[in-house]
């Protein structure tokens, strides 16, 4: 499998990982809170399986610079409130456990093995994703103003997702995300122009920041172990 | 039999976050390769499981204590671990641990939905699912809503 294939299946489990580390002792509820530290726990651990697939899993998380990174940018997109993480969440979930899909019917062995395990995880964070999704739009007027708004941040991001062989996907992608919208009683975001570039290492000025405090320790004290 | 001494062995070998079960009762221990050297092969039940790395050194743990010191362990991931292999005997001692035990493939293929636990306190079906996500990876929160007891349910994969 191309090297850079794989690097992009590890940094955005990676990156994605990171940005819902974040939210641990800070989730709305304590359900909410183990909830998404287990998402980003699985996400790691999928991360350290995918970048081992492409040299040293440590080495390629802590010792690469924000351009050698080839996560997509919805992933590194920061928090925000709740309701922009579950619409971050939603939208790469989906596609997530597509992509998946994909890739364990597929002929690279390797790759088949670790997103065969991944899948399974993954149906898990659609599905929760989505219960929110729902939850929020079919909630309270404020709960529903911010789905809104954390669908229409994050929906700018969402091309990047379809780049390349992955354009595919999108057909089942748009026909899954329309149907818990609409259970959710919420219309499409308005089409915007599509970012992209985070696949090429171009990337939006939130990556250096978060890079800065995960590798912090590895670039401090080169190598060192627990 | 080699492979018959390090099953036995690994029978013994506590699951570190749920005590009550082996590591061979929860079906993560595959297979005993014979071989120069012989292999014992895992899989985690989790991609991010914290445990893996503990159960990692138990096992050398076990294998040393036992003069098995030159036995390899290897990970591999496909065909990737479910709820399936956790042995009948594992599934009653989790529920007698006050862990609702997973339901099987068959039991899931029949519908598209979890069914609802049974309640491991005092058996009621009328339980109530609180978080998709509980204490550990591989736990969802639920509620009995006879007993009122919060419980751990093992979540089907």
């Amino acid at each position: 499998m191309d090297r850079d294939f794989l690097l992009q299946l590890g940094d955005d489990a990676l990156i994605l990982g990171h940005r819902l580390s974040e939210w641990c002792g800070h989730a709305p509820t304590l359900e909410v809170d183990l909830a998404l530290a287990n998402l980003g726990l699985d996400l790691l651990g999928q991360a350290q399986f995918f970048l081992g697939l492409a040299g040293d899993a440590d080495q390629l998380a802590y010792k690469r610079d924000a351009h050698e990174f080839k996560n997509c940018l919805l992933v590194e997109q920061p928090n925000g409130d709740f309701a922009r993480t579950i619409a971050r969440q939603f939208f790469f979930s989906t596609w997530h456990e597509l992509l998946l899909r994909r890739l364990r019917d597929g002929d690279d062995a390797a790759v088949a093995a670790v997103a065969g395990k991944a899948v399974k995880e993954v149906a898990y964070h659609a599905r929760f994703a989505a219960e929110w999704v729902v939850r929020l739009g079919d909630g309270t007027d404020e709960s529903r103003r911010r789905m809104v708004e954390g669908l229409d941040w994050c929906w700018r991001f969402v091309d990047e997702l379809f780049a390349g062989e992955e354009a595919a996907l999108r057909p089942v992608w748009d026909e899954r995300v329309a149907e818990v919208l609409a259970e959710a009683g919420l219309a499409l975001p308005a089409k915007v122009r599509g970012i992209t570039g985070g696949r090429t290492g171009k990337h939006t000025e939130h990556l250096g920041h978060i890079l800065s405090e995960m590798q912090f320790l590895q670039r401090a004290y080169p190598d060192a172990v627990w | 039999m080699l492979e018959d001494t390090i099953f036995a062995l690994l029978g013994t070998v506590p699951d570190p976050e749920i005590p009550v079960i082996s590591l061979t009762e929860l079906g993560i221990v595959r297979e005993v390769r014979l071989g120069e050297p012989p292999e014992v092969v895992i899989t985690p039940t989790y991609s991010g499981c914290p445990a893996s790395i503990e159960i990692h050194a138990s096992i050398r743990r076990a294998l040393d204590g036992a003069g098995l010191g030159h036995v390899k362990i290897t990970t591999e991931l496909s065909p990737a671990w479910t709820t399936d292999w956790i042995s009948a005997p594992g599934r009653e001692k989790l529920r007698a641990y006050g862990i609702a035990p997973p339901e099987t493939a068959a039991g899931r293929l029949a519908r598209k939905d979890e069914a609802p636990a049974i309640c491991p306190q005092c058996g009621s079906g009328n339980t109530a699912e609180i978080s998709r996500f509980g204490s550990t990876p591989c736990k969802a929160l639920w509620r009995c809503l006879a007993c009122a007891e919060p419980f751990d349910r093992f979540k089907c994969i």
